[in-house]
Parts: C-alpha cells; sequence; structure tokens
C-alpha cells in the first residue's frame, strides 16, 4: 500500500499543480491570486501532514501518564506562520488588483498589456 | 554583558520597531528624518559589525536566551558582513539625497506609510542577512518582499501596478518553493537551524528527498534573485517603482537571495550530497553566461535609460553567479567582490538617473539629448559609475572584473572561453553606456531643454559622494578584498 499510504502527499502534488496551472493559464488577475492561494495551500498540507505521528496525540504533559507517543508540534507552529504570509500576500495582491481594476478599468492581463502599448 | 554581543539582534530590530513608530509621525517632514535616521543607525550598526568581523568576531547571538539548535541563532561572518553594508548603506544613501525626488513621486498623504514600509524593507533584508535559521529567512524574505511590493507600487506611473503584481506572483511562487524545500529537508533531518542542518544530513540515509530539497530551493531563490531566465519580474519592477526605490532594491535586493543562495548551496548541500558540486556547476554555469550575453544584448537595443539598466543588472547577476559557478575560491572572492562593486555602481547610476528625472519628463535616451550641457555634474557621477559598470581600472568595478577573469583563466580551456565571454560582455557595456553619454554629450538639446537646472543639492551631493566612492573603492579596494575573500574561505572551507 505504498501509494495509498502516501495519500496526503499525493493530494499535496495535486493541489500544488491545480494552483499552479491557475497562476499560469488565467489571465484574470483575481483567478491567478486564487491558484497563488492554493498553491501556498498545499504546501501547507504538506507541512501539516509531515508533523503527525502514527497514535501521536498533542504534545501536553499530563500527570501520571507516562509513555505517551507525540506528535510534533513544530511544523504547525511554522506553517502557522506561514499562513499569516500567506493572507497578507493575498490582502496585498487584492489591494493591488483593486487599484489596477481603478486606473486601467480591467482585470484581464491582455487588456490591460494593450492598455499600455504606444497608440 | 558586552554591548557588542547584541548588534546582530538591533541591526533587524531597529528598523523593524521603527516602522511602527514612522506611521505614528503625521508630519511627512519627521517621517523621513526617523527613517533616515533609523537607516543611518543600521548602517553604523552594519560598520561596527563589518569591523568586529575583520577582527575575527563572529557576533553568534541566541534569540531569548535559546541556545541553538532549539531557539533561533543570528550570527555573522565576513560574506554577509558584505551583505549588511551594501544593505544599510543603499538604504542610507537612497534616503538622505532623496527627499525631493520621494516628494515629487509620493503622494503627501502616503509619505509616513510609505517610510514605514520601507523601514520594513530594511529590516527584513538585513534578517535575512543575519539569521542562521532556516525558516527564519524564509519570514524575513516574506517581510521584505511584501514591503517591497509596496514600496515598487508607490510611484505615479501606472504601468508600476503590473509590474507589482507580476513581481508578487513570480515572488510568491519563489518563496513557496523554498518552502517545500524547507519542509523536504525539515521532514529528513528534524532541524532547521542551518549549522545542525548540514551535519545531520549527513546521516540521512535516503538521499533523494534532500536532493529535490535543493532543487526547489535553488530554483525558488532562482526566482527571487532574478536569475536568467527567470527574471522577467525585475526589468518592469525596476523600470516603473519610484526612483529612489530603484536606487535602495537595485543596490541589494536581488543580492540578498543570492546570497541565501549561496549559503545552502555551500553550506548545507555540497558537501552532503554526492555529485552536488558537479550538478550546482552544471546546471547555473550556462545560465550565468546566458544572462551575461543575453540580458546585456537587450541592454543593447532599449531606449528606456531605466530599464536600460535594469537589464544590465540581470546581466551583473549572472557575473555573480558565474563567479560562484566556478566552485572555487578565486570564483567565489570574486562573487563576493562584485555583489559589493555592482551595488556601488548601479546604485550611483539609479541616483544619476533619479537626478536627471528632477528635471526631465521622460527617460527615454532621445529626450535626454544634451543633458550633460545642463546638468554637467550629474553627467559626471553617471559617467563614472558607468565606467565602474563596465570594469575600467581605477574604479570598483575594474577589481571585481579582474578577479572573476583571474579566477575562470584558473579553469583551462572552459576558462578561456569563460574570459572571453566576460570580456565580450564589457565590450556590450560599454556600448550601452556610451549610447547614453553620446545622447547627453553629443546630441543638441531638445527646444524644451533649454532652461534645465542641475538637480536639488542634497540629491546631486549624494551621487556625487557615491560616485567617489567608486573611485574610492577602485583604488583602495583592501577592506571589500579582505571580506570577499576570506567569505571565499569560508564558503570553500564547507567543502571537506
Amino acid at each position: 500500500m505504498e501509494v495509498l499510504g502516501y495519500y496526503n502527499y499525493w493530494v499535496f502534488a495535486v493541489l500544488l499543480m491545480i494552483g499552479f496551472y491557475a497562476v499560469i493559464a488565467r489571465s484574470n488577475l483575481i483567478k491567478k491570486l486564487l491558484g497563488l492561494a492554493i498553491f501556498q495551500s498545499a504546501v501547507f498540507l504538506m507541512y501539516i501532514t509531515m508533523n503527525k505521528v502514527e497514535g501521536g496525540t498533542a504534545p501536553i504533559i499530563q500527570k501520571g501518564v507516562v509513555d505517551q507517543i507525540f506528535s510534533n508540534p513544530l511544523p504547525q507552529v511554522l506553517i502557522l506562520t506561514a499562513i499569516v504570509v500567506g493572507v497578507s500576500t493575498t490582502a496585498l495582491g487584492l489591494a493591488i488588483v483593486v487599484r489596477i481594476k481603478e486606473t486601467y478599468g480591467s482585470i484581464e492581463e491582455h487588456e490591460i498589456f494593450e492598455a499600455d502599448l504606444p497608440k | 554583558m558586552n554591548f557588542s554581543e547584541h548588534l546582530p539582534a538591533l541591526q533587524v530590530v531597529v528598523p523593524l520597531l521603527s516602522a511602527p513608530l514612522i506611521v505614528l509621525l503625521r508630519s511627512n517632514g519627521l517621517a523621513w528624518a526617523a527613517a533616515t535616521a533609523t537607516s543611518l543607525m543600521a548602517f553604523a550598526i552594519a560598520v561596527a559589525i563589518t569591523l568586529g568581523v575583520l577582527d575575527g568576531q563572529t557576533f553568534p547571538y541566541s534569540m531569548g536566551g535559546w541556545p541553538a539548535p532549539y531557539g533561533i541563532a543570528l550570527g555573522v561572518d565576513s560574506f554577509s558582513a558584505i551583505l549588511l553594508l551594501i544593505v544599510s548603506g543603499a538604504s542610507s544613501f537612497a534616503l538622505l539625497g532623496g527627499r525631493p525626488s520621494l516628494n515629487s513621486q509620493i503622494e503627501a498623504h502616503r509619505q509616513p506609510l510609505f517610510y514605514a514600509a520601507w523601514m520594513l524593507a530594511l529590516a527584513g533584508l538585513s534578517g535575512i542577512v543575519v539569521t542562521a535559521d532556516a525558516f527564519n529567512i524564509f519570514v524575513f524574505m516574506e517581510i521584505s518582499s511584501l514591503a517591497s511590493y509596496v514600496l515598487i507600487a508607490g510611484g505615479p506611473d501606472r504601468r508600476a501596478l503590473p509590474s507589482v503584481f507580476k513581481y508578487l506572483v513570480m515572488g510568491t511562487i519563489g518563496a513557496t518553493f523554498y518552502l517545500i524545500g524547507i519542509g523536504l529537508v525539515y521532514m529528513m533531518t528534524g532541524t532547521l537551524n542551518l549549522a545542525d542542518m548540514e551535519v545531520r544530513i549527513q546521516g540521512v540515509a535516503d538521499q533523494s528527498p534532500i536532493l529535490v530539497a535543493a532543487g526547489f530551493i535553488t530554483i525558488g531563490l532562482a526566482l527571487k534573485a532574478a536569475v536568467f531566465p527567470l527574471h522577467a519580474w525585475l526589468p518592469n519592477a525596476y523600470t516603473y517603482a519610484p526612483h529612489m526605490v530603484t536606487v535602495f532594491l537595485a543596490a541589494c535586493a536581488t543580492k540578498v537571495s543570492l546570497y541565501v543562495l549561496l549559503r545552502f548551496d555551500f553550506f548545507v548541500f555540497q558537501q552532503n550530497l554526492a555529485g552536488h558540486a558537479f550538478q550546482f556547476a552544471t546546471f547555473l554555469m550556462p545560465l550565468a553566461v546566458l544572462a551575461v550575453v543575453v540580458a546585456s544584448a537587450y541592454a543593447l537595443f532599449e531606449r528606456n535609460l531605466k530599464r536600460l539598466l535594469a537589464f544590465s543588472s540581470v546581466a551583473q547577476i549572472g557575473y555573480i553567479l558565474l563567479g560562484a559557478s566556478l566552485v572555487s575560491t578565486a570564483g567565489l572572492t570574486a562573487s563576493g567582490l562584485h555583489v559589493f562593486n555592482h551595488a556601488l555602481a548601479k546604485g550611483t547610476l539609479f541616483l544619476a538617473v533619479a537626478c536627471l528625472a528632477m528635471r526631465f519628463s521622460s527617460l527615454h535616451l532621445q529626450d535626454l539629448s544634451g543633458a550633460a550641457k545642463s546638468m554637467p555634474l550629474t553627467m559626471a557621477a553617471f559617467c563614472i559609475a558607468g565606467l565602474s559598470l563596465i570594469g575600467v581600472p581605477g574604479t570598483a568595478g575594474f577589481i571585481s572584473k579582474w578577479y572573476l577573469i583571474g579566477a575562470a583563466l584558473n579553469e583551462g580551456a572552459l576558462g578561456i572561453g569563460l574570459a572571453v565571454i566576460i570580456v565580450l560582455s564589457s565590450l556590450m557595456a560599454v556600448v550601452y553606456i556610451w549610447r547614453v553619454v553620446e545622447a547627453a554629450y553629443f546630441h543638441t538639446p531638445n527646444t524644451s531643454a533649454v532652461n534645465i537646472k542641475e538637480a536639488p543639492r542634497e540629491l546631486l551631493i549624494i551621487t556625487l559622494l557615491a560616485a567617489l566612492a567608486n573611485i574610492y573603492f577602485g583604488v583602495n579596494s583592501a577592506v571589500p578584498v579582505a571580506l570577499a575573500s576570506d567569505a571565499a574561505n569560508l564558503l570553500m572551507g564547507h567543502l571537506q
């Protein structure tokens, strides 16, 4: 069951590629940003997956309980930071799209490109 | 407790804390003064650190007193000292002289926010350099990137917006690739501390995830560093950014990513992966050569002065990478030197561009006809920096080109080919700088350009000072050479 056992990693890879494809193939700037968000979320999933230890619980030390298996909390902390970074990137990206819409009147990449061509 | 111990932490904390304070300042003049003072303080810290490094100190620092590898460790060596000098130096020069240019380009009510973003960019870039923790690098990289997107989009030119969107998308993809790489390494080694990583990778049985991680990290950082052919975001972002932002970012932003790339490849991966040195060199050397040749060719035909210099920046990144891809002490010395000298030359060139932009409405070469008649001092500074970019003896650029050709010639037949390419591309630099000089000195001024005066005094003084620095470090290159060769020995020292 090698392939199924890596279920989460397959989802990670597929999500990553879906996001990447949207960034490259879509000319609508909002869709590009959505793709970028999916792309980043895929990586969050990878981090969350790798901290899981089979049979492990939350790493809280309790009185009288010994030999407890803990999941690794560090990747979750890391990814919390990365989620914040991802949210602020998306927010900034959307803010830029708003300003592009205000100045160019469009959020389609080719229309923006054509608007700046010398007439 | 010795004060100098805290210098690496202060390098980041000072600009980071000043950012929210600057937001609170309502007056634009005060905001500018606070940002400039902070930047100068950061420069003073960088100088103090450099002096310490030259004395052999390494400034190890454990954040919050938690010992590495559990806590976040900071540390500075001669390689980071070069980067700290150019980051804080470029920021200080741009802020000190840049007030007139910024006032003309940034809307008055947004200026305090703009300076706050500038401080965040400074803190992020310094943070990447001082930290010894892989994830910390990611966080600082995103702080500096998000801040620089804001800075680039701050100008009056609407074309900055699509350019910055492109930069944001490509920059985020680069950072996410880096994050994937770090995740894979963490999965296999269980550590984020670079020094600890280097040791623990040796004990990893299955090397393939590490190899994949090396690929992700190299590509991700190459995107951030605008290594050819991943440079697509750079020319437009630099062209349409406010002029002072271009001075700051062109001097240091891409080089900081390149610094992380070299740190990873030489400290962590090189000696641990079978044949990595060979893969690194064969992968990056063709890209470096292409960058040097193709980007210089683009610059030859570019009509907009700022875009011309931006393409030249892509070519110069190629030189830095070329030195590193030789994987030799001489090559890395040349790279380290070129990081420093190119920052000097390109910073000065963009300062001169900012001076021209104060008086000319367009930066197309035909609109700059006869600029030297009305702005002789600005154009003199431009010429000195241009000569430095080309690598004429007596200027800083000559020193690094000299070392680079020397390093290439050590490599036998391949090296002769590389040396020919370096000389050829320097000749291309002669041509594209000459096109500017020809327009400014030998064409008759446009009728609209008759009443043009020199640039505002403070901007002009800073530009001339920067130009003099190009000459000073061309004649008296002891300090950068000492730092660069020490850095090269450090990097090579990790390969057994």
